[in-house]
């Protein structure tokens, strides 16, 4: 592509991704959460490989299925740190710490410092939506036809 | 952590976790993938086992996930809002049956796969498949099932598609990706109605509420469509010869496994979610499917010439055998619950019988194509001079599966017949030309491969594989020599499980 395409998707990229982690960061609070906000990170990878070309992201299809693995396992694991009493227990809600502060009754802006393993399941969730729509992407990219240009 | 209380849960989590985590061990080393795939099936197994073994002696286990404690079903006013595990006998069954299926693939699949064809792909995709059918079978909440319903069809899709380098391997896949995505959103659609009227997605709770009302209907007749696709009943069994054929052998017998899960599903809804409202009409559209799925299985099997396709159709009219059992069930347990609760443990007897011998089939057909390089009739011949093992492999699952006495397909199919026999004894009658017509397949199909004589030499089917097969043949004489051990002590309880269990299943979530 152009040099105007690369030079603007330079700039955006980080403002997707950033975007996309403000989705997953919020996901106990407002509309959206791991799977919207990886979905949004993703199409971070789609600009790259749309400016860039796929052979140039070559590299990235190896730590993005990495990351997919990773997100799932979180996710698991996560879940199973309740199991000392029942497997998906919230344990951090409420504890103090970080996501543990208990929330407050009644109608209220949001506060992100709660949720316990909620948001933090988010962000398993979300690492697992980038690293899995990102790699698959790459992968269309590198053995896609050359047909459809 | 009081395991028992835990085992229902952790026999879905532990094979989950093992799969997301089996690439990452590849990455490092093949025999630490395989250490850990080893680690990964012996938990869940055990903690199946265990699961069952509870359920059989104690009663229904249930599991609430993210509750103060696993029994605390009832959110404060009395409604199940949790997701809610309930295992009855009928879930530890199947549970046991995947279990089975699972172990035996996995053994199989050690010699049978090679690295370099993305060997870790397919384990992978195995150990998620096998997550998914067991959380199908023990699940108590409709969208949880439905969840389950969407990770078995991505896993066993990926499989079917597993020979990317074969052009029919993409496209069994892509077939079976459609008709797996149609008959998801047949179920998601049923659920979203049931939802929509009652405001609840567990099953136990539904099954209490439910009216019978013009909106029921309609998500009945969903929840059927969606779970008889997936489980490859005609005439929605177009993608069934394809995934069959195209799958690796290991893979396909938990794909026969999924179809079974998705009967259990059906029947968990037929019996338990509607149970209250039966409607005899129902019985007889189960039947009456059933019937046709056997007799035209059988039918397109005579004239296959590709040994897996063959054997595939073979596998699609046993899906007949059970629906004609349990649909004959369903019609006249509410008149004469005696006759009725055979014909149901006829059926659910088949399942077993079922993923034991057509499960031989399939592994003796991947060793044939493993050892002769193909699978079509017209250029196989005279295998029986090399592969002595497997030769007999193939003919114990092919008569197995025909219905001959002494073998496990015969007990159950004899409960079938009988039971069919009171409602229409054209039923039997044509139950039977279906079991006669697959003899016929089979012995064309074990002359054709493995009788005359040497075409070229064959070669020799690792013994790990047929380790596996032997398994399964063992199970094939033991289920055949001892039934009534087994209807007795696994498949009884099962039966009762649907039909006279309903108001414990109902009790075990909701109380009183």
């Amino acid at each position: 592509m152009s040099v105007v395409v690369r030079t603007i998707a330079r700039i955006l990229v980080p403002v997707i991704l950033a975007f996309g982690g403000y989705v997953i960061l919020h996901g106990h609070l407002t509309p959206g959460g791991g799977f919207q906000g990886g979905a949004v990170a993703a199409s971070a990878v789609a600009l790259l490989l749309v400016a860039f070309g796929a052979p140039s992201l070559k590299k990235l299809k190896s730590p993005l299925s990495v990351l997919e693995d990773l997100g799932g396992i979180a996710f698991v694991v996560l879940a199973f740190l309740g199991i000392g009493t029942t497997f998906f227990f919230n344990l951090l809600a409420g504890s103090g710490g970080l996501f543990g502060a208990a929330s407050p009754i009644g109608p209220n802006a949001g506060f992100l410092n709660t949720g316990g393993t909620v948001p933090l399941m988010n962000w398993a969730v979300g690492f697992k939506v980038l690293g899995g729509l990102g790699a698959v992407m790459v992968l269309f990219g590198l053995f896609g036809g050359d047909d459809d240009r | 952590m009081n395991l028992t209380a835990h085992a229902p849960i952790l026999a879905v989590a532990v094979p989950l976790l093992g799969a997301f985590a089996l690439p990452l061990w590849a990455k490092l080393h093949t025999s630490l993938r395989d250490l850990w795939l080893v680690l990964v099936a012996g938990v869940t197994g055990a903690l199946t086992v265990l699961v069952a073994v509870q359920v059989y002696t104690v009663g229904i286990q249930v599991y609430t996930l993210g509750a103060a404690w696993p029994l605390d079903t009832l959110a404060p006013g009395g409604f199940p809002i949790r997701i809610i595990l309930t295992v009855d006998a009928l879930s530890a069954f199947l549970g046991l049956i995947t279990v089975l299926v699972a172990v035996v693939g996995f053994s199989y699949a050690w010699r049978y796969l090679n690295e370099d064809e993305g060997k870790t792909l397919a384990l992978t995709l195995g150990t998620l498949l096998w997550a998914g059918m067991l959380g199908m079978a023990f699940t108590g909440d409709l969208f949880n099932l439905f969840v389950f319903f969407e990770v078995t069809s991505i896993a066993a899709c990926g499989l079917v598609g597993y020979r990317t380098w074969a052009s029919r391997g993409p496209e069994a896949a892509f077939k079976t990706m459609v008709m797996y995505t149609v008959g998801g959103l047949f179920v998601l659609l049923a659920i979203a109605l049931l939802y929509g009227e009652y405001g609840a997605l567990n099953l136990a709770y539904l099954a209490r509420q439910i009216s019978g009302s013009v909106v029921d209907r309609i998500a009945l007749g969903l929840l059927l469509g969606g779970l008889l696709m997936k489980a490859g009943a005609v005439p929605l069994h177009m993608w069934a010869p394809d995934a069959y054929g195209e799958a690796p052998a290991q893979a396909v017998i938990l794909l026969v496994a999924n179809t079974q899960i998705s009967l259990y599903a059906l029947f968990r809804v037929l019996f338990t979610l509607y149970g209250g409202v039966a409607d005899p009409a129902i019985g007889w559209l189960v039947v009456s499917l059933g019937t046709l799925t056997l007799l035209v299985a059988a039918l397109m099997a005579v004239v296959q010439m590709d040994l897996g396709r063959l054997v595939a159709f073979g596998a699609v009219s046993q899906i007949g055998y059970m629906l004609l059992g349990v649909g004959v069930g369903l019609t006249v347990i509410a008149a004469r619950p005696a006759y009725g609760l055979v014909a149901i443990q006829g059926g659910i007897f088949h399942m077993l019988n079922d993923a034991v011998a057509i499960g031989l089939l399939f592994l003796a057909v991947g060793a044939v194509e493993k050892a002769a390089g193909n699978r079509n009739l017209a250029n196989l011949g005279g295998l029986g001079h090399d592969l002595t093992w497997t030769t007999g492999f193939f003919l114990l699952g092919s008569l197995a599966l025909a219905g001959i006495p002494p073998l496990n397909g015969f007990a159950s199919k004899l409960m079938i017949y009988q039971s069919s026999f009171l409602l229409s004894p054209i039923l039997s009658a044509l139950a039977i030309l279906a079991s006669i017509l697959l003899l016929a397949v089979f012995v064309k199909a074990f002359q054709g491969a493995f009788l005359g004589p040497r075409l070229r030499k064959a070669e020799p089917v690792p013994v790990s594989m047929l380790v596996a097969m032997g398994v399964l043949a063992l199970g094939v004489l033991a289920l055949g020599l001892f039934p009534e051990l087994v209807v007795r002590h696994l498949v009884a309880p099962a039966a009762d499980a649907l039909w006279k269990g309903r108001d414990l299943y109902l009790q075990a979530v909701l109380g009183r």
